[in-house]
């Protein structure tokens, strides 16, 4: 067994351009979730509306800044859609509405009605949109290698995504440690213990589940140009599977936490590749397929999320008292 | 209310001077019938009515509350004093009916802007914010913080100062309130009454004009119902108004200048707490005839086996 390819494999999974965007994605959900309370069940629908509309507006000529911007609009422009029927009622229904809403951005965006714009169920080619990306990198192109770990400086793969991600990553963690200890945070936490009294107490708490609605689908909207930057984008890469990584994440490390999305997004990446890595060399063909491996590493991950809920309900570096999802 | 306080100028008239001796002048020349008008009215309501299906939980003619006064709101269960609570406050919406307060319309208007305007209620369940702790919850109370807009609160220089304001002043009424040893803790590790009070003592961080208290005796032991009792009369004294909704008839007789009393959702009899409390329907509808004995004493036993035998011997 080649220890030392799984341990670099492995070892690469903490700082990979996916994890960086699931982290992002489960930054954003806890703005979502663990400040406010608000049940979001499509984060993968405002990742992949970032996607599209990073993507699309490249693909129409737009430069690097405009296409973000494209893409951060879009998904405020969905939160305040969603929000608008829905935070006026009480947190379950949220849960039900943005569901579907995820699933109607990834079905209409493979629709074939749409294949000039969104390329249906193949998707955009990474190539296509990642050129302005790659054209703003300061380095020079090239292979660097770093200890064990070789990527190319600003090709797909490359180091130029790393840093730009962990540095999103970084910055909206900076975010959230500001905003969880402001007055806005406080009201957010309120609100999510619960809204009756905020309002008592002269606050608009629809406003404010507005306000949290949007900025998470943001981050969120962020996370899906960092997770598309490195691959294509896949409508059905971008589904309901995706919305409970990034759930089993928040969870894992911690909700209502600065560096518990973090920090979960790094552990399941890690062991998810580790158990991969060592089950491929270690487990012989005739037992289990690579493929069938491949699905074994998920369904780890739902028994995880199981144990999890179970006996950690707080997370990682959750604090019982303060959130624990089996108290609601 | 310093205690160097010097014999104030004679002034011409004697104007609105808060507190008991004033509201109780101003109210005796009231009439005890329902709906009747007060000479200082700060919450004036007509026709308010709330259905719920084909039932009406709320059908109220004309009520006005005395600025203030501590007016006490009774009546049996399902008589529409909470319905009548949530309508005035914005939590829930009205069939028909307008009201105002402090002679703005506040019919229609969401709960939030009825608390923004100075008119603030606690719950009959409290909503003590479990998961935050109590100086949080105190802080939460609080009005004109800069910070609690999304952009202010990137920037901490820019709330601070008042977050330093708003601190002191809730320290000063968790003191108050006897719970500055509790300021740390959650709010869940409280007890019942300890929530109770820091529900009250969080309403007052906004400093309000009118206080709403929907049963703040409920569940909350004998010593603790002393200094409850307290701090409402403080309130009055301060020149703030309070309506509350109780069933407990000691404290309605002991702290209140004015009660009105519903029944299946009218309003059906006010007046000042004696006046009220000897009124045989009201007695009939919601008092019982003992409401003034302890029931517990062997001597109203006695007296009931007395009179059965007296009927015995009748016979």
């Amino acid at each position: 067994m080649d220890w030392t390819r799984i341990l670099v494999n492995t070892a690469g999974e903490i700082f990979a351009p996916t994890t960086a965007a699931y982290a992002l994605a489960a930054i954003g959900l806890n703005v979502h979730f663990g400040l406010t309370g608000l049940l979001n069940m499509g984060q993968a629908g405002f990742m992949l509306i970032g996607a599209y509309g990073f993507a699309i507006s490249t693909i129409a000529g737009w430069p690097l800044w405009a296409a973000v911007l494209v893409a951060l609009a879009a998904a405020a422009l969905f939160g305040l859609l969603l929000g608008i029927p829905t935070l006026k009622l009480r947190g379950d229904y949220l849960a039900i509405v943005t569901i579907a809403a995820a699933e109607i951005v990834r079905l209409v965006g493979r629709s074939t009605a749409l294949t000039e714009l969104t390329g249906a169920s193949s998707g955009l080619r990474g190539n296509s949109y990642k050129h302005t990306f790659q054209d703003a990198s300061p380095f020079a192109d090239g292979t660097v290698a770093l200890g064990p770990f070789e990527y190319s400086m600003n090709a797909s793969n490359s180091w130029w995504i790393r840093i730009v991600g962990w540095g999103l990553v970084a910055l909206t963690c900076l975010l959230i440690w500001l905003l969880i200890r402001s007055p806005w945070g406080r009201v957010l936490k309120g609100i999510r213990e619960d809204e009756d009294a905020v309002r008592s107490l002269g606050k608009n708490v629809y406003s404010y589940k507005m306000q949290a609605l949007v900025l998470g689908g943001v981050i969120g909207a962020l996370a899906g140009i960092v997770y598309v930057l490195p691959r294509a984008v896949q409508p059905d890469s971008m589904g309901r599977p995706m919305t409970f990584f990034v759930w089993t994440i928040l969870l894992l490390g911690g909700a209502a936490t600065v560096f518990g999305p973090l920090l979960g997004s790094i552990i399941f990446w890690v062991s998810l590749m580790f158990i991969k890595s060592v089950m491929r060399v270690g487990v012989p063909e005739s037992i289990m397929r690579t493929e069938q491996i491949e699905q074994f590493g998920w369904v780890i991950v739902g028994v995880t999320l199981m144990v999890l809920v179970i006996f950690r309900p707080q997370g990682i570096l959750g604090d019982k008292k303060e959130l624990a999802i089996d108290v609601r | 209310m310093s205690a160097d306080y010097t014999v104030p100028e004679p002034v011409p008239f004697a104007t609105t001077t808060a507190g008991r001796d004033r509201v109780t002048a101003d109210l005796s020349h009231v009439a005890r019938t329902p709906g009747v008008i007060k000479p200082d009215a700060i919450v004036v309501a007509d026709q308010v009515t709330r259905h719920f299906g084909g039932m009406t939980a709320v059908d109220v003619a004309h009520l006005e509350v005395q600025r203030g006064a501590i007016t006490a709101l009774i009546g049996p269960n399902g008589a529409g004093k909470t319905t009548l609570f949530n309508l005035l406050t914005g939590f829930d919406r009205p069939s028909t009916g307008t009201w105002s307060f402090d002679n703005r319309s506040l019919s229609g208007v969401s709960a939030a802007r009825v608390a923004r305007s100075g008119m603030v209620r606690t719950f009959q369940l409290t909503k003590a914010l479990s998961r935050m702790t109590v100086i949080e919850n105190m802080r939460l109370g609080a009005t004109h913080q800069p910070g609690e807009n999304l952009f202010t609160a990137l920037v901490p220089p820019l709330w601070r100062a008042r977050e330093k304001e708003i601190t002191e002043q809730a320290e000063e009424l968790l003191a108050r309130f006897k719970l500055d040893a509790k300021r740390d803790d959650y709010a869940g590790s409280l007890s019942g009454g300890q929530r109770k009070l820091l529900e009250m003592a969080r309403a007052l961080m906004s400093r309000p004009t009118m206080v709403m208290l929907d049963e703040p005796m409920a569940g909350v032991n004998p010593a603790l119902t002393q200094s409850l009792l307290g701090h409402i009369q403080s309130l009055r004294e301060d020149g703030t108004t309070v309506l509350f909704v109780e069933h407990d008839m000691h404290m309605v007789r002991h702290i209140s200048d004015w009660v009105v009393v519903m029944a299946e959702g009218r309003i059906v009899a006010e007046g000042p707490p004696e006046d009220v409390m000897a009124d045989q329907a009201v007695i009939d509808a919601y008092l019982g005839a003992h409401h003034d004995t302890d029931l517990g004493d062997d001597a109203l036993l006695e007296d009931g086996i007395e009179r059965l035998e007296a009927k015995e011997q009748n016979r």
